[in-house]
């Protein structure tokens, strides 16, 4: 590793600087170290830079895939055009300072020259920065204003709750394409994310432990938190929302790329994408993480449709429900009765067809 | 501190001034009005922060490098923290996160550096008896060792320390069900912080009112050395600042203690729902973010300040646009005040602010980057000395320009999107506001060891603290970028539960072995500091030929700094290599009339002033009726 050599080679520079100071002090008041330091700065520019090119180019094998959203390529085309231009800066800056450095350091004799102030150079260096930051500023402008605002129409709406220590998505069901509502006095054991079934848009809700996104299609996230913040953090998609209890957010995207074709891209077969925490949320933050799935419609669709609604896997509820939906949400714990028949002993005998109407409207 | 001592009774006295009695050690040494000595205090309790903060940041490093690793070694200190299995617990992993964070911005780099510095340099450097308040200045300390105590107590207790990152968010902070840090942990750093707030309100009130009425003879503002300059504008930040964080902070602790709702809302935690509703944990986070982004500046400032200082002086010229360079300052400071919300992008504000604050947040660069053309150009055709407080310095312009410009690409909302969190933030916030401030912390002491006991440092071992340093931090720091880019967030107990973050093992460990390298580095710096107040080469005069006042005074400056009357100031303090002097600096006490041969046409104008700036002496507080 070249940061290791390059350290060897400050050690070593060290030793000779003992060396020298011990017989140095007869120079008077600046004697050979002056020179010493002066030369590692010349040094440490050179092997630094070096260093830097060396450890940029082995790092980015490991950087991110290409984004797998039209937004994320975005901005990742604004940050390495950003970065390019810094890296422009950073190298220039840091050499001239290093490299004057060296060359003005003192000499016996020799006097520095008396140069307090240059009206014009400071002029051209406040107006090129300004104008460069002017230029940055406004295409991360445009592309943030395009990334923020509101998602289309069609979005596919899915709801995201965070809670210590895991995530929760809720989908709107087939039949309606609305999530109902929700209240966190109604959370317990069961109804995580506190579904509200006097609405009755929640009654083909369904909950999911994974992230399920069709593709090339816009997908809404909307999001929340049950305890504290967290944050939803889609790391292939460039994608990042702050989960707050109390205060809804959200964030629109599309994915374009399903997770076969990722493992095609990137040769690794095993490849998941992943939603991380990014918002310190106590012990098991650094775990706090949902597989996410991305499939092209036809299959998004089909999985929708064997989804069952969290109601009708939780027949319990039917009682929260107010009297005159009763009828409407009895199909669905019946038509869950009637097609799977699983674990609901008290099935009505007419389950069969209304099950069979409930599957007919699904398609 | 036998090297306190004073040598004035060696000088006469002027007779206004002849109540020199000598001092109980109580007075003398703990319970001090003089500035010199409660710099000290801060400078020495700074320094023992600095090396509880960097440990436990030594800690966390290796738990992040080496997750394997078995740390059992480390229970005859950690206890009850190192689990059964012998790994770090995750929760300790965070309070360690967040004492590190708490104890370098606020206790090293806030108290330590301004403390220090404004307390020790601006009654010296602006021709002051002492502070305006020598008692407010005391209680500023006191109040500091008190806040310190409740956090170092804070430490030991059975639950932990705060553990929700050195920025508390509500409602983690709020809820003991959450964490185990937020139970006495936290309440004891609410109460450490808000004692720490009263105490550095008292010391800026101090600073401000100094710098304003004090000055000497002739010390116009436009001949304020740039260290005082900074020093004067970050006392202005935290007067406005730091009240907004005490105001988040009681209203937290209301929230804790009292039920109210400020931050909490529609919470079910621990098998319960809350009564909490209306509140907002965004407020919080506002509240903080308007004191957190001032403060980055109240680190950074006095830091940039003692460089333009120490550049100047050991490169032999004058310190290049010093109007440009306190313009740049009282924009960088200005600006402070109206970017807070870049931290918040996606935080759920509304994205229209986001915007907003976006094209704020950028503007701050140029200030900034006509700061760091600026120390360049003094470089240029100087005639540089390496004293270790120059190759600080050095150091510091570098940190700051390689910093800084990634701040550019986070403070775009678009870019911060993917970047908040990661590991891209830590690397630059380390580089431009933690690294760049402890070297202008470092390049202080250094430069004004002399003036603080009377000795000298010694340099080689400062030399070889330098480069262990500087190298060190970048090989921390440079590659942190290549994670953050790989999308690793930070706080991150470990690694292992993702695919997307399983890579980059190797640099964590380089990372971690360099930590551990530069931290041992700092140890040469501790001995030297130590050794040299007792042991330390006696120091001259005048040891780096510098022009400011306060190498006028005694090399061991007593109460009121000069016997006798206090010297007037002629000329600014950057008369380096002036064409035709004798020597190669000008003090600034010395009169254009004893200088024909090397003014400018217009300071020849000004020896016609001389005589009426030495009439003046209304700011001596030895010459007030008392």
């Amino acid at each position: 590793m070249v940061f290791l050599v390059l350290t060897v080679v400050v050690l070593s520079r060290m030793t000779s600087v003992l060396k020298t100071l011990g017989g140095g002090a007869t120079e008077g008041r600046i004697g050979m170290s002056n020179r010493i330091n002066a030369i590692l700065f010349m040094a440490f520019l050179i092997f630094g830079s070096i260093a830097a090119a060396w450890s940029f180019i082995d790092a980015s094998n490991y950087f991110l895939p290409e984004a797998s959203s039209p937004h994320g390529r975005r901005t990742d085309f604004l940050f390495w055009l950003t970065m390019a231009i810094i890296t422009v800066a950073f190298f220039v800056t840091n050499a001239l300072l290093f490299y004057f450095a060296f060359r003005y350091q003192y000499r016996a004799g020799k006097k520095a020259t008396y140069y307090p102030e240059n009206h014009k150079l400071e002029l051209i260096w406040t107006v090129i920065p300004a104008v460069v930051m002017a230029l940055l500023v406004f295409t991360g402008w445009r592309a943030w204003r395009d990334i923020m605002s509101e998602a289309p129409e069609d979005a596919v709406v899915i709801e995201i709750t965070g809670k210590q220590f895991n995530w929760i998505t809720r989908y709107a069901g087939s039949d309606d394409n609305k999530l109902g509502n929700y209240n966190y006095k109604l959370i317990d054991a069961n109804n995580e994310v506190g579904i509200d079934l006097s609405d009755e848009a929640s009654f083909d809700d369904f909950v999911a432990s994974e992230l399920y996104i069709p593709a090339n299609k816009p997908v809404l996230l909307k999001i929340r938190a049950r305890d504290v913040l967290h944050s939803v953090f889609l790391p292939h998609f460039r994608v990042k929302m702050d989960a707050v209890p109390g205060m809804p957010t959200r964030f629109w995207f599309i994915a374009d790329k399903t997770t076969e074709q990722m493992k095609n891209e990137t040769g690794n077969q095993n490849f998941k994408y992943e939603l991380a925490c990014t918002e310190v949320c106590g012990r098991g933050h650094f775990s706090m993480k949902m597989n996410v799935v991305v499939v092209d419609e036809d299959a998004y669709n089909k999985w929708v449709s064997e989804q069952k609604s969290w109601l009708s896997t939780n027949p319990d509820y039917l009682a929260r429900v107010p009297e005159k939906l009763k009828a409407k949400a009895a199909k669905y714990v019946d038509a869950a009765a009637g097609t799977a028949s699983t674990d609901s002993t008290a099935a009505p005998v007419e389950g069969g067809a209304a099950g069979a109407a409930v599957s007919a409207s699904m398609q | 501190m036998a090297t306190i001592e004073t040598n004035v009774a060696s000088v006469a006295h002027v007779a206004e001034h002849d109540h020199h009695e000598p001092q109980s050690f109580w007075r003398k040494y703990i319970f001090s009005e003089d500035h010199k000595t409660i710099a000290k205090q801060y400078l020495i309790s700074g320094i023992l922060w600095a090396i509880l903060g960097a440990s436990l940041s030594v800690i966390f490093r290796l738990q992040l490098g080496f997750p394997d690793m078995k740390l059992e070694w480390l229970r005859p200190v950690l206890g009850g923290w190192i689990t059964e299995a012998g790994k770090l617990d995750q929760e300790f992993y965070l309070a360690l996160v967040t004492m590190h964070g708490t104890i370098m911005v606020f206790f090293v780099l806030t108290a330590g550096l301004s403390g220090t510095f404004s307390n020790f340099l601006i009654p010296l450097q602006i021709g002051a008896r002492d502070m305006a308040s020598g008692f407010l200045n005391m209680l500023s300390y006191w109040f500091f060792f008190l806040s310190s105590t409740f956090m170092f107590i804070s430490m030991f207790l059975e639950t932990g320390p705060a553990g929700g990152g050195w920025v508390v968010y509500p409602p983690l902070s709020a809820l003991p069900q959450a964490i185990d840090g937020s139970k006495m942990g936290m309440t004891l750093w609410l109460i450490s912080m808000a004692l720490f707030i009263v105490s550095s309100l008292l010391g800026g009130i101090n600073y401000i009112t100094t710098v304003i009425n004090l000055r000497t003879r002739g010390m116009s503002f436009s001949k304020l050395p740039l260290p005082i300059w900074a020093f004067f504008l970050t006392a202005v930040l935290g007067l406005i600042s730091f009240p907004v964080l005490l105001s988040a902070a009681l209203l937290l602790i209301f929230d804790r203690s009292f039920g109210t709702s400020f931050y909490l809302s529609e919470i079910y935690i621990a098998g319960e729902a809350l009564p909490n509703v209306g509140g907002s944990p965004i407020l919080y986070q506002h509240l903080f973010w308007f004191l957190g982004h001032p403060e980055v500046y109240i680190v950074i400032l006095p830091a940039l300040g003692i460089t333009s200082e120490v550049i100047a002086v050991n490169s032999r010229k004058p310190i290049f646009g010093y109007r440009a360079m306190i313009a740049s300052m009282m924009g960088i400071a200005f600006l402070a005040f109206i970017v807070w919300a870049h931290h918040m992008f996606v935080t759920g504000m509304n994205p229209f602010l986001g915007s907003i604050f976006m094209f704020l947040t950028l503007i701050i660069a140029v200030p900034s980057a006509v700061k760091a053309f600026n120390y360049i150009t003094t470089l240029w055709r100087g005639n540089i000395v390496f004293t270790p407080a120059m190759l600080f310095s050095i150091g510091l312009v570098s940190f700051f320009i390689s910093g800084g410009l990634t701040g550019i690409i986070l403070g775009n909302s678009a870019l911060d999107i993917q970047l908040h969190d990661t590991y891209f933030v830590v690397a630059h916030f380390h580089l431009v506001m933690g690294a760049a401030s402890a070297f202008g912390l470092l390049a202080g002491v250094y430069h004004w060891f002399p003036k603080m006991f009377g000795r000298m440092m010694n340099e080689r071992l400062g030399y070889i603290h330098f480069w262990f340093t500087f190298v060190g931090i970048y090989l921390i720091f440079f590659p942190m970028h290549y994670i953050g880019i790989a999308g690793f967030p930070r706080r991150y107990y470990s690694f292992t539960a993702y695919d997307a973050f399983k890579t980059f093992g190797d640099l964590n460990a380089f990372i971690s072995i360099a930590a551990v390298m530069t931290f041992a580095a700092q140890w040469l710096f501790v001995w030297n500091f130590f050794y040299s107040i007792f042991k330390g080469r006696k120091a001259p005069q005048n040891p780096w030929r510098s022009n400011t006042l306060e190498w006028t005074a005694p090399i061991n400056p007593g109460h009121g700094n000069w016997p006798g009357e206090i010297p007037a100031v002629y000329r600014w303090p950057y008369d380096y290599s002036k064409p035709n002097a004798p020597e190669d600096f000008i003090p600034q006490n010395v009169p254009f009339s004893q200088t024909p041969e090397s003014n400018l046409p217009h300071e020849n104008e000004m020896i016609a002033m001389e005589k009426e700036i030495e009439a003046q002496n209304y700011n001596d507080q030895f010459k007030q009726p008392h």
